[in-house]
């Protein structure tokens, strides 16, 4: 952008929301020259003419294209048939995919105890704020800024030299072997998910507390007057009622991990067996230049979440069936 | 739920444990961000010969390493790219999620039930699932390497979301008053105008909260339209660039992290009422 800085601001901020409005105004304008039955029919298209256009080009027409080229050579050109499906599938991708499974398989999983147990607890103390505010704060970090923080934590210096990262510095002083955790391939995808985990715990725990508020009181009372513990309690009484939530902030952590491309891209670049889809299509598209290849991996990511899809739109027809 | 404080001891041994707990996970969570404030105040000589928590013991601190990002490291112009980024496309996002969910969720027609089940299917679409065919089509119209290549994207991407976040809103919104402004002989874009829109101020700040955080936050988007060249590019790509390119220490980098942090961490916190709201409204409820 060559033009100043002030004229993109204003021009972003103001002339196209200005003009969204205008066109709403105008398209009422016309809808007056029709009978008023036709009115009421045509004024819903008029309104939401922008959001599909735009929808359309930025999420529909791409994803439909995204498909048709998963079958199409590197350029995009002719059709390849499944060749591409061919080398996803290949010895070649398969660790990629294999770390995007554990990905899916323990980011949600962890996040979801995890969040669970401190929502649990931090509902039963007066500084639950202060609990809910330091969760909520990796939340608003970029991947960019937490690769540089868990750089920190994570840093490596070979046994004997003075740590500098934080975590080998404390198995400094409990006398254990410093670890390289971004660099030993047997361990560096397990230290990615960690930060990960340090991000979207947040998210569960906003989630899964808000649920717990609501959680009926007085059938918890009547569970422990019963004689039931707490612990039995909350797993019996508590958890049935807030089933609905943890499914949901399941499936939003199962799509975190699936699409998960920052926090490899900036601490390992996917060196050190770290590779996962995202990163591996991101390759394919810059280095390698073969779109059907970028394609085909990305395809990858959309069958993995078609069940969510046809979940969540099952459930929101149930809710709004009318 | 209600803690039974009452029936119980304060300092049993249960309540003990959940005060623990709280205090390990508060800990744990904390650590590696006053990590990143105490290294970036210590000299390079200091952090390349010892970790940060000996700051505690031997306060040694320097600015030197917010001089460096903003002067070698760029980072001033990187943040004032990412505002560039950041408010247009948030703006852009409300007005056209408000629209169009205003349109599904008070006016009847043809189709509705469909638009509204593929804007829930689309919620959860990865946005990799996009970028090829767009980055040949943007090429092919010249957007590559402005900014409303971004604006449009990031917008366009969170339309889902953010009609699925305010429909629920417009859904529940009380009939009468939309009656008497109509009956007053406002119309329909008036009415939206001046009655629905302030009416709907919080979950309006719900949705620019969030969008401005995943905005700002946006590694990818920028980085694949933008380029990672310097002139246009927003914070996190300059950092993500310049971690990669630097092998040893980190220090202009972490001052250069901490700066481009404040905007998102000052607007979530100080709204966070809203911001949860967000969080909340966008889940599809079981």
């Amino acid at each position: 952008m060559n033009s100043s800085p002030l004229l993109a601001l204003v021009g972003g901020v103001l002339v196209i929301p200005a003009l969204v409005l205008l066109w709403l105004t105008l398209g009422e304008r016309l809808l007056r020259l029709l009978p008023p039955r036709a009115q009421e029919r045509t004024r819903p298209w008029i309104w939401l003419a922008i959001p599909l256009v735009l929808g359309g080009t930025i999420l529909v027409y791409p994803l439909v294209q995204t498909v048709l080229m998963s079958f199409q050579d590197r350029s995009g050109t002719g059709f390849v048939g499944l060749a591409n499906y061919d080398w996803v599938l290949s010895e070649q991708v398969r660790p990629v995919l294999v770390n995007n499974l554990i990905w899916l398989i323990v980011l949600p999983l962890v996040t979801l105890g995890l969040g669970l147990v401190i929502a649990a607890l931090a509902d039963r103390v007066r500084y639950e704020w202060l609990i809910r505010t330091v969760m909520i704060l990796p939340i608003a970090i970029s991947f960019s800024a937490a690769a540089i923080i868990w750089r920190l934590m994570y840093a490596y210096q070979p046994a004997g030299a003075s740590q500098t990262g934080t975590l080998n510095g404390i198995l400094n002083q409990l006398g254990l072997e410093p670890v390289a955790f971004l660099s030993d391939p047997a361990i560096t995808t397990w230290a990615l998910i960690v930060v990960g985990i340090w991000m979207s715990t947040g998210t569960a725990m906003l989630m899964l507390s808000a649920a717990i508020k609501n959680v009926d009181a007085s059938t918890l009372e009547a569970a422990r007057l019963d004689g039931a513990g707490e612990l039995r309690a909350f797993w019996h009484v508590a958890v049935p009622q807030i089933t609905p939530t943890i499914i949901v902030v399941y499936t939003t952590q199962v799509i975190f991990s699936l699409k998960i491309f920052d926090i490899v891209y900036t601490m390992t670049n996917g060196a050190f067996g770290t590779n996962v889809i995202a990163n591996r299509m991101y390759a394919e598209l810059f280095q390698a230049r073969n779109y059907g290849h970028a394609s085909a991996i990305a395809v990858v990511l959309l069958i993995v979440a078609i069940p969510i899809i046809v979940v969540n739109v099952r459930q929101f027809r149930e809710e709004n069936a009318r | 739920m209600t803690a039974p404080t009452a029936r119980r001891p304060r300092l049993s041994p249960w309540r003990g444990l959940i005060h623990l707990t709280l205090l390990l996970v508060g800990v744990a969570w904390l650590v590696p961000l006053v990590g990143l404030v105490l290294y970036s105040f210590r000299t390079i000589a200091d952090s390349a010969g010892s970790g940060w928590w000996n700051a505690v013991v031997k306060p040694w601190f320097t600015v030197t390493n917010y001089r460096d990002a903003w002067v070698t490291g760029g980072i001033g112009k990187a943040v004032l790219n990412s505002v560039l980024i950041t408010l247009p496309a948030t703006a852009i996002t409300v007005v056209i999620c408000a629209v169009c969910a205003y349109a599904l969720a008070r006016m009847t027609f043809r189709g509705r039930m469909t638009l509204l089940a593929i804007t829930v299917s689309l919620l959860v679409v990865p946005p990799q699932l996009t970028l090829v065919p767009l980055l040949r089509l943007f090429n092919t119209l010249g957007l590559t390497g402005e900014l409303p290549s971004v604006w449009l994207f990031q917008a366009g991407f969170v339309i889902p979301f953010g009609t699925y976040l305010l429909y629920g809103f417009f859904r529940a919104f009380p009939e009468e008053l939309l009656e008497a402004a109509s009956l007053d002989g406002a119309s329909v874009p008036r009415t939206f105008l001046s009655i629905v829109l302030p009416t709907s101020v919080p979950i309006i700040v719900a949705l620019s909260i969030i969008q401005f955080m995943w905005s700002w936050n946006d590694l990818l988007v920028p980085l694949l339209f933008l380029g990672g060249g310097a002139d246009v590019a927003p914070a996190t790509v300059q950092i993500a660039g310049l971690v990669q390119s630097t092998g040893g220490g980190l220090n202009a980098l972490s001052a250069a992290a901490l700066i481009s942090m404040i905007p998102p961490v000052v607007v979530t916190l100080a709204l966070q009422r809203y911001f949860v709201r967000g969080i909340l409204g966008g889940a599809v409820k079981g």
